[in-house]
C-alpha cells in the first residue's frame, strides 16, 4: 500500500504543506523568517534531515515498535541533526558560517517528528525518502515566501546575502526593494511572522475553495 | 505491558542508542581535526583583520601571554611586535547580547587606540542583532581609532543610554553588549598595559603550529 510518488509530491508542496496546512515546525518559521535567505537556508537544512531520517525510520520501521517510537524517532532526528552539523562544520566551513546557526534548531521543529510518525512508520524506504524530500522542499517554500513578505516590508530587500549562503553566482539575487529605513519593523519581529504566515495560511485555504476542494483541518487525514 | 515486553522494549531502545551513539563517535573523531583546523584558521583571520599586517613582523599568533580578565577567566592575549617592541595586542572579549554571550576579538594598538574589533561568535536574532558581523554591515568597524578618551568614557555607550554610538532598528541589546564588551576590553588594557607591553619574549603555542603542518582540504 505504498503512496504514489504523485500524491508524495503534491502532498509535500501544496496539499499538506508542513507550514500552511499542517501548521508544524511554526518554531523555527517564526525565528527563521526574518528574511527570505533565512527562510531558505533553514529550509533546505531541513530538508536534508527530514530526507535521512525519513530513509532510516523506514528501513528501522520493523524493529521500532509501537511503545518507544517516539524517543527512538527523537533520537534518529537528534542524530542526524549533530551528523550534518559536525561534517559541515568540518568540510563546508564557509557555509556552516551561515547555515550553522539554523542546524541546531532543527530539532525543535516538530514537522520531523510528525512525519516520521505518520508517513516513514508505514511506508517502504523509497517512499519515505521521497516524502522526506518533498515535505521538506515545500517547508522550505513557504519558509522562503513567508521571509521574502517579511523582509520586502520589513527590511525593503529581498534575498539580502543570498550569495553568502549560496555563493557569489547568486548575487544577482540580492535586491532592494524599497528605499532603506522605510521597512515596518514589526515585520521582522515576531508579531510579523504571525500575521504573514497566519494571512498565507488564509490564502491557500482560499484558493483550495476556489479550486472547489473540501477544506481538511490541519494534517487530519496524514496526522489520524 | 509484561515484564518481557518491557525487557524487549528497553534492549531495542538501547540497541539504537548504541548504534547511533557509535555513529556519532566515529563521525566526530572523523571530523575534530579538521573542526580545530577551521576554529584555527578563523582566529588567524580574525587577527589579521583586528591587527592591521604594518604594525608587525612577527606571527601574532604565535606571541601570546595568558592572562586573567576582569571576569576571572584566562584569556589569550596575542601580541604584534615590530623591530622587538609591542606595537599592539588582540585579545577575545565577552559581552551580553539579546540570546547569551558575544564573543569578539579586539585589537589595541600601543597607544590604547582600537586596531579593529570583530565578532568571533554569537547567537543574536538572524536579520537583527547579527548586523554586529562585519559581513553584514559596517557598523563594528567605527570603533577603529577610538580609544577610552576619544570618546569620552561617558560617551562609550549606545545612543539610547545617552551615548555616541548607533543602535540597530529593532535591537538596541546586542550594540549595547558590544559597546560595553569594547569599554571594558579597553578599560583592561589601561590595567594591564605595562604587563602586555613589556618586553617581547616569544612563547611558544603548541596549538598555533599544528595550523602549518595540517593540510588544506
Amino acid at each position: 500500500m505504498a503512496t504514489s510518488y504523485n500524491t508524495i509530491v503534491k502532498d509535500g508542496l501544496w496539499e499538506n504543506n508542513g507550514v500552511l496546512a499542517m501548521l508544524l515546525g511554526l518554531c523555527p518559521t517564526m525565528a527563521m523568517t526574518t528574511s527570505a535567505t533565512n527562510g531558505l537556508g533553514m529550509g533546505l537544512a531541513t530538508a536534508v534531515v527530514m530526507a535521512a531520517s525519513g530513509l532510516l525510520v523506514s528501513i528501522f520501521r520493523s524493529y521500532i515498535t509501537q511503545e518507544i517510537r517516539i524517543p527512538v524517532y527523537i533520537l534518529i532526528v537528534a542524530a542526524m541533526v549533530t551528523l550534518v552539523d559536525l561534517s559541515m562544520n568540518a568540510w563546508m566551513h564557509e557555509l556552516y558560517k551561515v547555515l550553522g546557526l539554523f542546524i541546531p534548531l532543527i530539532v525543535s521543529n516538530c514537522l520531523p517528528l510528525a512525519r516520521l510518525e505518520a508517513f516513514a512508520s508505514k511506508e517502504p524506504p523509497a517512499q519515505s525518502l521521497m516524502d522526506g524530500i518533498f515535505m521538506g522542499i515545500g517547508f522550505t517554500l513557504a519558509l522562503t515566501a513567508i521571509g521574502a513578505v517579511r523582509e520586502i516590508t520589513g527590511s525593503g530587500t529581498l534575498f539580502a546575502d543570498a550569495s553568502l549562503l549560496l555563493g557569489p553566482a547568486f548575487k544577482f539575487m540580492e535586491m532592494r526593494v524599497l528605499p532603506a529605513d522605510t521597512g515596518i519593523l514589526m515585520m521582522i519581529l515576531p508579531p510579523g511572522g504571525f500575521l504573514v504566515a497566519g494571512l498565507m495560511v488564509v490564502g491557500k485555504r482560499m484558493l483550495d475553495v476556489r479550486a472547489g476542494k473540501a477544506i481538511q483541518m490541519g494534517g487530519a487525514h496524514s496526522a489520524a | 505491558m509484561s515484564q518481557k515486553n518491557m525487557l524487549t522494549h528497553g534492549v531495542i531502545l538501547g540497541i539504537f542508542c548504541l548504534g547511533f551513539g557509535l555513529v556519532l563517535a566515529v563521525t566526530n573523531s572523523v571530523t575534530v581535526d579538521d573542526i580545530a583546523a577551521r576554529a584555527l584558521e578563523d582566529r588567524q583571520n580574525s587577527l589579521s583583520q583586528v591587527i592591521p599586517n604594518e604594525i608587525h613582523d612577527n606571527n601574532v599568533v604565535k606571541d601570546t601571554l595568558t592572562m586573567k580578565n576582569n571576569l576571572g577567566k584566562e584569556i589569550t592575549v596575542y601580541r604584534a611586535t615590530k623591530d622587538g617592541k609591542v606595537t599592539g595586542v588582540a585579545y577575545e572579549i565577552y559581552g551580553t547580547g539579546y540570546a547569551g554571550e558575544i564573543k569578539l576579538m579586539l585589537g589595541v594598538a600601543a597607544d590604547g587606540k582600537v586596531t579593529g574589533v570583530r565578532v568571533l561568535a554569537h547567537k543574536e536574532t538572524p536579520g537583527l542583532g547579527d548586523k554586529i558581523e562585519v559581513k553584514k554591515t559596517d557598523w563594528i568597524t567605527r570603533f577603529d581609532t577610538l580609544s577610552l578618551g576619544n570618546p569620552p568614557i561617558e560617551k562609550w555607550k549606545v545612543k539610547k543610554d545617552g551615548g555616541q554610538f548607533d543602535q540597530f532598528a529593532g535591537a538596541t541589546i546586542t550594540p549595547r553588549g558590544v559597546v560595553k564588551a569594547i569599554r571594558e576590553g579597553l578599560e583592561f588594557f589601561e590595567a594591564h598595559k605595562a604587563e602586555m607591553l613589556a618586553a617581547a619574549t616569544p612563547t611558544a603555542n603548541p596549538d598555533a603550529d599544528k595550523s602549518h603542518t595540517k593540510e588544506e582540504h
